[in-house]
């Protein structure tokens, strides 16, 4: 396909807006036909338990994007795992600090990885961070 | 020739309406038409770019009464 590439997206923050942004790139990424990588790190992490719910919304803008029920980030990775192949990880020091099973985490994740793996992949491509 | 599948996404945003065009290609068979009705200005613009880049036949977007209409035909 034409225009493809490789798209690698730290997350951070645990600002809903930030997850809701980071979410809608890793989709739209993925089902265009990129390869995309998600790494979930610091503040991040805790929501993407199984089942977690979603943060408060920082802004006025989260708040209406909530109101008008907008899809959700947690959807948003789902479909960019499922209809896009993204490869979303969660970041192996996070889950230690957290002290966290894979298990516990949503079954769409996949392995915990490490910066140097997550940093030799992001090699030559787009990099993101929220 | 088979109806036109018809994929409601009319109240959601951005990206909803092309997630939920996705979703339904991916069970669709090549040759089949789909239409889109979305009420959102974003997708109206993104979808039709997202099936150029990706490859499918755009057949046409319209607007009627705040509501598009994207129409495509899956190729592949």
């Amino acid at each position: 396909m034409a225009g493809s590439s490789r798209i690698s997206i730290v997350v951070v923050s645990g600002a809903l807006e930030r997850l809701q942004m980071a979410a809608m790139m890793a989709s739209v990424g993925a089902v265009s036909g990129n390869e995309v990588t998600v790494f979930l790190s610091m503040n991040a992490l805790q929501y993407f338990r199984r089942g977690a719910a979603a943060p408060a919304p920082e802004g006025a803008f989260g708040k209406t994007l909530v109101e008008k029920k907008a899809p959700g980030f947690k959807q948003l990775f789902q479909q960019a795992a499922e209809l896009g192949d993204a490869k979303i990880h969660p970041c192996s020091m996070a889950v230690d600090v957290l002290g966290v099973q894979p298990a516990e985490l949503e079954p769409w994740l996949l392995e915990p990885l490490g910066l140097t793996r997550f940093l030799s992949d992001a090699q030559d491509g787009q990099v993101w961070s929220f | 020739m088979a109806e036109r599948i018809i994929i409601d996404a009319r109240g959601s945003f951005c990206p909803g309406p092309l997630m939920e065009l996705i979703a339904r290609l991916k069970f669709g068979a090549v040759g089949e038409e789909f239409e889109v009705l979305s009420t959102d200005k974003g997708s109206a613009s993104d979808i039709p770019e997202w099936v150029r880049k990706v490859g499918h036949e755009l057949l046409g977007t319209r607007e009627e009464a705040g509501v598009w209409h994207i129409t495509l035909r899956k190729t592949k």
